[in-house]
């Protein structure tokens, strides 16, 4: 989520493109050739219909948006196409009256659904390069792909004149397949770009997208099946359940984004009190989401790993004074644990953050807290989550390695975290903090 | 509703008599009953998961688009007998005699609906003739403002009548309550628009969308809520160091509202100056301890880390993009209309109106509080010390508002501190939001008063 976005800010956009987003750029590119030439020679069939949905889908892409977790997605221009993907006629006007289904039945190739597409998109992309916005080619490619899979699936159906429900059952079988490539393609992407494993991308990727994907495929569905009964006129109202849709998504979206953006700025309060270094929570809270999911955190997990790692110090506002240099590590454990405590009250006072206060809580604890059996029962203490285990080594890193960059001075801390490995810090996790330092772009 | 006045009583029953007598004398020699059956199953469903608006008592539901899909496919009888199936809605805490008197109101607003779709020449077309939508769209645009005008008119009259809701109040929340009527029912016009071609699958494919959206709206509702608890929190985190600022954010928030919603603002800034008031004070972090702690005069450096907290503040919170204006308020709300505040020395109108109204509630909730160096004030006094500062360092048009708003809803100061015997509890001995004990600085052998 956030480290995904770091690396992008240092480098232009097309050196960021891995492999895999280079081949789906090229094979959506090749399509888009190909459609473009066919189309250029043969001519656009049904050119009002063509421009009637180009439109709708130049204005989806205008309205795109960001979900959280940096998804580009754009409802309203997915629904078109995969409408114009769809179509089965253009209503009944100047219907021969022996016609199928009574009426005037789309012509269109699927090359003619892939040009459009592409042309739609290229212009509704436009205003976004002239603000200066650059376009994510990997999302655009992806949609364009989705909508081409939709086409060359369905169109040919076409020609077997099937009934309404028939031609409605391999409608819906289509978009729900054409839902799972997108999410395929979009997990194999994402888990090369934030090295994630594909499984839990995958996972990720589907708890994201499906709801949205839902609505986008059924309104699909309704522009496709109205025009067809009613003519273009339909196709103006019947966007309507998607354009509520995408005003939801947009709010929550929003929501989502202010909400860390508050968490964020808020744990700079500890800095500007002067009980730890500038920078400290952040770059802790950096560290421990490369950490977590190097270790195959969830997106929902990393996100609560977040939370916690940006508010693990808050208890110190409680303290009547900084403790020396903000270091929580060289405070005595007794002094820790208390932060740890008191942080973890404040947090619980929000109501809705009672896992992060959790974490907080048991993220000053050590990795084997007296392995040994406590009681009579012979139970032993359970270790502390793995989010607060992640958290105790990159608040320890980052307290004795500080805003440094030198390289030398990380890896003698590394060492000494190794030293302490296995009683105070979890080794898998400080191993997983080793893979992370190495990937770091050298000064 | 047993403490029902008998004018509502009267009422509820003329209506209940009313679409009773309707559906007694209407013919149903016509009526597809299958069709019903279908969209009446579809309106439970509907009904039975109502969308969350803003206002907390009214909820709009998705039963809407059923009840103007059944204008169009059923006629107004149809449309009357839908109605009725609003008395056995699986929403919960619904008495029985709301069940009867919803459903007697949405059968007058569904005959009464299909009557106007008739008579303006709606029921002459059919979905599968050419130009359907065109022909079809004045009419059906002309029954679903009279469903919805109908339906709150018939609602309002009984919440007026039983004075749950005076009639300003009805008048405001219906605007709002309206937008999401019309929008719901224009979807009944997709779902009838389809039914011939596709039956009740028509439904599934608008209302599915419909429902996703719904649930995207909940979880940002949800999301919402999060976000301002955990602002909340943290903001008296900040406060925790010293027992006698304890909720002071809370209240300069609430203070602000009353204010910002008495001089008329917008509903988005008063949610913008809701956050400002409770994160006025963040910086004050960045006061060393021991300058908040000293009794008596500060030295000149001292009352300039003081005077540096606006800052210190907008340097935490700069980064909230939603702020926007509220960060103008944080910054300068100890600025005074005669110019001789700080941060920057900004008088009159140069001070923007969030700190302008920020500074009355401000000073108002310190005097009231309770300091280590004298009692709490009561309101008269801190009311009077207000009316002094008109002018000078208030903004006479923000007390005048906020007394207005005192006055109504009257004010509830903190209780009288107690502090726990232990040695850690923390006290400060310098607050710099009185206004009746300004802080005082020594300057060379003079004491200055600021």
């Amino acid at each position: 989520m956030t480290t995904s976005r770091i690396p992008a800010r240092e480098r232009a956009a097309w050196q960021t493109i891995d492999s895999g987003q280079l081949l789906l750029i090229a094979t959506a590119g090749l399509f888009v050739v190909v459609a473009v030439t066919q189309v250029a020679a043969v001519g656009l069939h049904q050119p009002n219909v063509a421009i009637i949905f180009g439109v709708l889908i130049a204005l989806g892409e205008l309205f795109r948006m960001v979900m959280p977790g940096n998804r580009e997605v754009a409802p309203i221009a997915s629904a078109g196409a995969m409408g114009y993907a769809l179509l089965v006629g253009v209503g009944p006007e100047g219907a021969p009256p022996d016609a199928p289904l009574g009426v005037v039945p789309a012509e269109h190739s699927a090359l003619q659904v892939v040009a459009v597409t592409a042309v739609g998109m290229l212009v509704g992309s436009l205003p976004h390069i002239a603000v200066g916005r650059t376009p994510r080619p990997d999302a655009m490619a992806r949609r364009l792909f989705t909508v081409a899979v939709i086409a060359l699936c369905f169109r040919p159906v076409l020609g077997l004149d099937l009934a309404w429900y028939l031609l409605l059952a391999v409608m819906g079988v289509v978009v729900i397949g054409s839902c799972f490539t997108d999410v395929l393609i979009a997990a194999m992407i994402r888990a090369e770009t934030v090295r994630a494993r594909f499984g839990i991308a995958l996972r990720d990727e589907i708890s994201a997208k499906m709801a949205l994907c839902a609505a986008t495929s059924a309104t699909a569905m309704l522009i496709a099946v109205a025009t067809t009964a009613m003519g273009e006129a339909a196709l103006l109202i019947f966007t309507v359940p998607i354009l509520v849709t995408q005003f939801a998504f947009r709010r929550y979206a929003g929501i989502r984004a202010t909400y860390l953006e508050t968490v964020r700025a808020l744990s700079r309060v500890t800095e500007v009190g002067g009980y730890v270094e500038a920078g400290h929570s952040r770059r802790v809270a950096r560290l421990a989401v490369a950490m977590g999911r190097e270790l195959g955190m969830t997106e929902e997990e990393l996100l609560e790993l977040e939370y916690a790692a940006l508010m693990h110090d808050i208890g110190q506002l409680s303290l009547g004074d900084p403790i020396p240099g903000g270091a929580t590590v060289l405070a005595s454990p007794a002094e820790q644990r208390r932060i740890a405590e008191l942080g973890a009250e404040v947090i619980k006072q929000t109501g809705v953050l009672d896992r992060v206060a959790h974490i907080v809580q048991l993220s000053s604890h050590p990795y084997r807290a007296g392995r040994e059996p406590v009681g009579d029962s012979g139970e032993r203490p359970i270790p502390p989550p793995l989010a607060g285990r992640i958290i105790k080594v990159a608040n320890a890193y980052d307290d004795l390695v500080g805003d440094s960059a030198d390289r030398d001075r990380g890896a003698a801390v590394l060492e000494r975290l190794r030293l302490d490995s296995a009683a105070e810090y979890d080794p898998a996790v400080v191993e997983a903090l080793s893979r992370v330092l190495d990937r770091r772009p050298r000064p | 509703m047993r403490g029902l006045p008998l004018a509502a009583w009267a009422y509820v029953c003329g209506v209940v008599a009313l679409a009773a007598g309707l559906i007694a004398t209407s013919s149903f020699a016509e009526l597809d009953w299958s069709k019903l059956a279908v969209l009446a199953l579809l309106f439970l469903v509907c009904d039975s998961a109502p969308a969350r608006l803003n206002i907390a008592r009214a909820r709009v539901s998705l039963s809407f688009a059923a009840s103007l899909a059944s204008v169009v496919l059923l006629g107004p009888v149809g449309a009357a007998l839908l109605g009725l199936v609003a008395v056995v809605t699986g929403q919960r805490f619904f008495a029985p005699v709301k069940r009867i008197f919803n459903g007697a109101q949405f059968a007058l607003s569904g005959f009464i609906a299909g009557t106007v779709f008739d008579l303006l020449g709606g029921a002459r077309f059919h979905p599968e003739q050419a130009r359907w939508v065109e022909n079809v769209i004045g009419p059906f645009l002309g029954a679903l403002v009279t469903f919805v005008l109908v339906n709150l008119t018939l609602m309002g009259g009984v919440l007026l009548l039983s004075r749950q809701t005076t009639p300003r109040e009805w008048l405001h929340e219906s605007g709002q309550l309206a937008v999401g009527c019309l929008g719901y029912g224009m979807v009944g016009l997709l779902i009838a628009g389809l039914w011939p071609r596709v039956g009740p699958f028509a439904a599934v494919l608008v209302l599915l969308p419909l429902f996703i959206a719904r649930w995207a709206m909940d979880q940002a509702y949800a999301q919402q809520q999060a976000h301002a608890a955990t602002l909340a929190a943290l903001c008296q985190a900040v406060e925790t160091k010293d027992f006698y600022t304890r909720g002071h954010s809370e209240r300069v928030s609430r203070g602000s509202v009353m204010i910002a919603q008495e001089i008329g603002m917008r509903a988005d800034r008063v949610e913008a100056i809701r956050y400002a008031g409770m994160l006025h004070d963040v910086g004050k972090l960045g006061v060393p301890t021991k300058v908040l702690q000293k009794s008596g005069a500060l030295t000149e450096e001292e009352f300039a880390a003081i005077q540096l907290h606006p800052m210190r503040g907008l340097e935490i919170v700069r980064e909230i993009g939603f702020l926007d204006e509220a960060l103008a308020g944080i910054m300068h709300h100890h600025e005074k209309m005669n110019g001789r505040g700080y941060p920057m020395g900004l008088a009159g109108d140069e001070i923007p109106e969030f700190a302008r109204v920020i500074s009355v509630a401000d000073a108002f909730d310190s005097m009231t509080s309770t300091r280590s160096y004298r009692a709490a004030r009561s309101i008269e006094e801190a009311v009077a010390e207000l009316r002094r500062g008109m002018g000078d360092h208030f903004d006479p048009e923000m007390v005048e508002a906020f007394l207005r708003a005192l006055d109504r809803e009257g004010w509830e100061p903190p209780r009288p501190v107690v502090l726990p015997d232990d040695a850690v509890a923390e006290t400060t001995q310098q607050d710099h939001d009185d206004p009746s004990r300004p802080l005082r600085v020594t300057g060379g052998d003079e004491v200055r008063h600021q």
